[in-house]
């Protein structure tokens, strides 16, 4: 039963979505309504979950004194005072003005954004070293590269300023690589993932792909 | 070592100090540009333009701090124009910290001298309903029925409380609809579901990275207008400062921001071209001793 009761359960929200997709009438639309708010609650869940695994394993890790257990630390600290400062501020929490704000504001987002920023680093370091015109299909990367990072900034109006206002050479050629290879190419991509997500899906739904549920 | 097997070998912090410097300088630098606007702006500026004041405007945050610099400067100028043109605001976060952002791009419109915050009130001119869980559903959900999965607002008001909410039940009650997005779920997820089932008039703003995913979006008509990276954002502030009737102040951080990623493109391309050289000069000698 512990295989057959996900399959049953996958197979009647799968089918009832499908229907009520092309009947969006009653009572497929109650059916599609109630499984849409148990999903809310599993998502909910499911973020508590993930919260509290990590603390778990952070936990785990300093007990143990695992390598880089310093770190864990750090995370159950961090954890513990954004939780404690969220509940204890009640409903408004994330109000501007509240302790949760100040903490947000002042050390979650110079920290996240300072991750993020680092990138810019790592990719000028990695793209000196790596992005070679090899062969005709690195070449072709390349020109389209180079051409896209100038359309996409400051050229045409800083270098290329004396030209009529109307003449932007180089924001036109990135327009249309953007506009017309690069959406036919996403296009191929999205087309390609949508029958994929489509027989998968069905396989899915039909219990022939059981692969999600474990293997014991 | 010859001098372009050394500059192969370049220790990679001379690399980070040229690019630090590259992104840093230009922060202190006052030069004024004027942009070309690209279509997909116009098409959002458009969009935004003809709505008529109390037309209801639904905003979903979609991103979190690592994606700020591009984003928020989008998000503070949509903003501006909105409270200023009269718009009946909500706003709504598929990303925890998307609610929030908002509140900054909120805080950011009222520290506005031309925009006076007492002419706006909580619930009737604007509303935070927060963060949901539950990525597509929770869009595909608010087709049918926003108190569903809003009962609550960001700050624990009920729904039926709010004066702004109490005239909308789903997507039919809407005027038009903008997505800050970063990524999943995103503005991807708000075309396929919101735009396609619920017919969604939406507009986007994106992150670079992003920004090359929803353009077939846009190519087909399903998205109105794009803003994408941090040249979408300085298009913005662009466009509705040149095209602004008021003193509002649209021109930020995204025309400052700028020049800061020109400066830095010019270094990575500097760099790549250095490398290619150095990379073929390299490879020139190797095939002459061969041949030797």
């Amino acid at each position: 039963m512990r295989r057959e009761i996900p399959l049953i359960i996958t197979a009647t929200v799968g089918i009832a979505y499908i229907i009520q997709y092309f009947i969006p009438h009653t009572p497929f639309d109650k059916v599609e309504a109630l499984f849409s708010d148990w999903l809310s609650i599993i998502a909910a869940c499911a973020i508590w979950l993930g919260a509290l695994n990590l603390l778990k394993l952070s936990f785990l890790s300093v007990s143990k004194r695992k390598k880089d257990w310093f770190f864990s630390l750090v995370i159950i600290i961090s954890w513990l005072t954004m939780a404690l400062v969220g509940i204890s501020e009640g409903p408004g929490f994330q109000e501007p003005g509240t302790k949760f704000d100040w903490l947000y504001t002042n050390i979650y987002t110079p920290l996240s954004a300072t991750m993020f920023a680092m990138l810019a680093f790592y990719v000028a370091s990695a793209s000196y070293r790596a992005f070679r015109a090899r062969n005709f299909q690195a070449t072709l990367l390349l020109v389209a590269a180079f051409l896209v990072l100038s359309g996409r900034v400051l050229f045409d109006e800083l270098i290329f300023g004396f030209l009529p206002a109307d003449w932007k050479i180089l924001s036109t050629i990135s327009d249309f690589i953007m506009q017309v290879l690069n959406t036919a190419g996403q296009r191929a991509i999205l087309i390609g993932i949508a029958l994929g997500t489509v027989s998968t899906s069905l396989r899915i739904i039909l219990g022939i792909e059981r692969s999600y549920l474990g293997s014991d | 070592m010859n001098f372009w097997k050394a500059l192969l070998a370049i220790d990679r912090r001379w690399i980070f100090l040229f690019v630090f410097l590259a992104l840093a300088v230009p922060m202190f630098l006052n030069v004024d540009f004027e942009l070309s606007i690209s279509r997909e702006v116009q098409g959002l500026y458009d969009a935004l333009d003809k709505l008529q004041p109390n037309s209801k405007v639904l905003m979903s945050f979609d991103y979190d701090p690592p994606s700020a610099p591009e984003l928020q400067p989008m998000a503070d100028a949509i903003m501006k124009y909105c409270l200023k043109k009269r718009l009946r605001i909500i706003i709504m976060g598929l990303w925890p910290q998307g609610p929030i952002q908002a509140n900054m791009a909120l805080a950011r419109a009222f520290a506005d001298k031309n925009i006076d915050q007492s002419e706006y009130v909580y619930g009737i001119h604007y509303v935070n309903l927060g963060y949901q869980a539950g990525n597509e559903f929770v869009i595909q959900r608010m087709g049918s029925s926003f108190y569903d999965m809003f009962k609550n607002d960001y700050a624990g008001n009920r729904y039926e409380e709010l004066p702004l909410m109490r005239g909308i039940k789903n997507f039919n009650d809407i005027d038009f609809s903008i997505n800050f997005s970063a990524g999943y779920p995103g503005t991807v997820e708000w075309v396929q579901i919101a735009v396609d089932r619920f017919h969604v008039r939406l507009g986007a703003g994106n992150t670079a990275v992003q920004a090359p995913q929803v353009y077939p979006y846009y190519n087909s008509g399903q998205v109105v207008g794009l803003a994408g990276g941090m040249r979408g954002a300085a298009e913005l502030e662009g466009i509705f400062a040149y095209n602004a009737e008021t003193d509002v102040v649209y021109k930020d951080r995204g025309t400052k921001y700028m020049l800061s990623q020109t400066i830095a493109h010019a270094v990575v391309m500097f760099f790549i071209v250095v490398g290619n050289i150095a990379y073929f000069v390299i490879g020139r000698k190797d095939k002459l001793k061969t041949s030797k």
